[in-house]
């Protein structure tokens, strides 16, 4: 493969990755997951 | 300063205590070492006519100074910090953390050694030559192993926000730090860069702005996402936002380099590249500044009462202001104006005493006490003191620079009719002077701010004694 498609398909899955990061992040079914990793800093008072 | 009985349910805090006490020792250094080459700006003669004391080796003493002894030393300080207390269990390999506290410091003094006696790469932020440079790489590894060691033995199921930064700083560090150092020895304390021409000067601008995206933004980074929380005494703003923040940053930091080299050598493409990887920056950099800024939602007038939260928002401010003023400033037009002057030096110091500078502290004042048995600090009157002498010292800096910056930057464009240029360099040079007594005013008050916060930690230090703080059980249902 000429390796300007390889740096082009790159950068284009990268962005797809950061999409796909951003739907799971925000689906709801994450949300209470999420409390709970936030509280992880007072777990131990 | 080693826990005398470390069992296996305490934290391995004895570390922590050594990194803590010498971050604030090497930012009174570094920090002095800054108003003496401000002096010098105004009073050249202040070099004292000596080669080991001249401008151009005492600058990156500083910067090597502030950068990787005071900010290196609360980094490894607040991440091992971090890492234990979210992973509810005691550092991976102590005696190795212990390592990494030693060889860091020798580090440092190789650095206060060789850089005065003109040993350089001249790479800016990676000036030490390779000897240092391999030290340096071992110990980067064995923090690897002792930071992710610990991720790995954690003893709940989610790794936190705060980790995550620490983790990405600690492998882009390395990977950097090993790829721009790479050098051909040429004797014991002189070695010739593997690269060359502009080749070099991307790869020098690759490391130097993600030494600053990842050294003092991913890392400092960690430190707000634990430490403003704990002080605010509630969880972060939105964690969905928080791991955002995280890809977006990593995503996009690695291509804004180019904008150290507009209008140079490197090819235009790559220029305007790294110009608009720099604005789409804002996104996440401002994301990041309003989960921290919002997690006092609720809880603003706590502000009012406490100084240590006053460090941790104000530094908040500050990260905001200097990452709208540095995607601007990578806008070629802006920085046809702005490179070469003081504008850019004033942009870093906004970031460098506002961001990095005011977080560290806070997250120090958080920890000193709890590191050695004690409610509070010595003094939380001194706080306040030192909180007002580094804002007001920053705000002198800053401003002080942007007018010096801009005026010596318009007065080099200025043009005749007749084509010649309306000021010589000489002239730029004289007009600055004032606003060079300023900026060392403001150093100076920043300086005078991190002394009395090293006189005020000796001080809890010496009334408590080293503290045992034991895990809790992990929760049940981690």
């Amino acid at each position: 493969m000429d390796i300007n498609s390889l740096r082009i398909l790159t950068t284009v899955l990268s962005f797809i990755v950061f999409i796909g990061i951003m739907v799971w992040v925000w689906q709801r079914r994450n949300t209470s997951d999420f409390k709970d990793a936030a509280n992880l800093p007072f777990k131990d008072e | 300063m080693q826990d005398l009985n470390v069992s296996s349910n305490t934290y391995s805090d004895g570390v922590i205590r050594q990194f803590s006490i010498m971050a604030v020792i090497w930012g009174v250094v570094g920090m002095l070492m800054g108003v003496i080459i401000a002096a010098q700006l105004v009073w050249p003669e202040l070099n004292l006519g000596l080669p080991w004391t001249s401008f151009g080796r005492l600058r990156p003493l500083h910067t090597n100074a502030v950068i990787f002894a005071f900010g290196g030393c609360t980094l490894f300080a607040t991440s091992y910090y971090v890492v234990q207390r979210t992973c509810q269990t005691k550092l991976f390999m102590p005696k190795l953390a212990t390592f990494t506290f030693w060889a860091w410091q020798l580090v440092i003094v190789s650095a206060a050694i060789s850089l005065p006696l003109g040993f350089t790469q001249g790479k800016e932020y990676a000036e030490l030559e390779w000897p240092i440079d391999l030290l340096i790489a071992v110990t980067w590894v064995c923090y690897a192993i002792v930071f992710f060691g610990t991720i790995g033995t954690r003893k709940v199921k989610h790794i936190y926000v705060a980790n995550w930064f620490f983790g990405a700083f600690i492998i882009t560090v390395a990977l950097l730090h090993i790829v721009n150092s790479a050098a051909m020895p040429a004797g014991l304390m002189k070695s010739y860069s593997a690269y060359a021409g502009v080749q070099d000067a991307m790869v020098q601008w690759w490391y130097g702005h993600n030494a600053v995206g990842f050294f003092l933004t991913a890392g400092f980074l960690g430190i707000m996402y634990y430490f403003v929380p704990k002080q605010a005494g509630r969880p972060v703003y939105s964690y969905s936002l928080s791991i955002v923040h995280f890809w977006a940053l990593i995503f996009t930091y690695m291509w804004a380099g180019p904008h150290h080299l507009h209008y140079t050598a490197l090819p235009d493409w790559t220029q305007s590249l790294g110009m608009v990887f720099s604005l789409v920056l804002l996104a996440p950099s401002w994301g990041g500044m309003i989960n921290g800024i919002m997690t006092m939602s609720g809880a603003w007038h706590k502000l009012r009462t406490d100084p240590i939260l006053r460090f941790l928002i104000v530094s908040l401010s500050f990260y905001g202001m200097s990452t709208f003023e540095g995607p601007m400033m990578a806008i070629k037009t802006v920085n046809s104006l702005s490179h070469y002057t003081d504008w850019t030096v004033g942009h870093v110091h906004s970031g460098a005493l506002g961001w990095v500078g005011l977080v560290s502290m806070g997250a120090i004042y958080y920890m000193i006490p709890r590191l050695f048995g004690q409610k509070q600090m010595y003094s939380i009157k001194a706080i306040e003191l030192h909180f007002w002498l580094a804002t007001i010292g920053i705000v002198l800096y800053i401003a002080a620079l942007w007018i010096s910056g801009v005026m010596e930057g318009l007065m080099w464009r200025a043009i005749n009719a007749d084509g010649t240029l309306t000021y010589t360099f000489v002239e730029s040079v004289k007009a600055k002077t004032p606003y060079y007594i300023t900026r060392m005013v403001g150093g100076l008050l920043y300086l005078s701010g991190m002394s009395i916060m090293l006189w005020n930690v000796i001080k809890t230090a010496t009334s408590g004694k080293a503290a045992t703080v034991s895990i809790p059980a992990a929760a049940a249902h981690a």
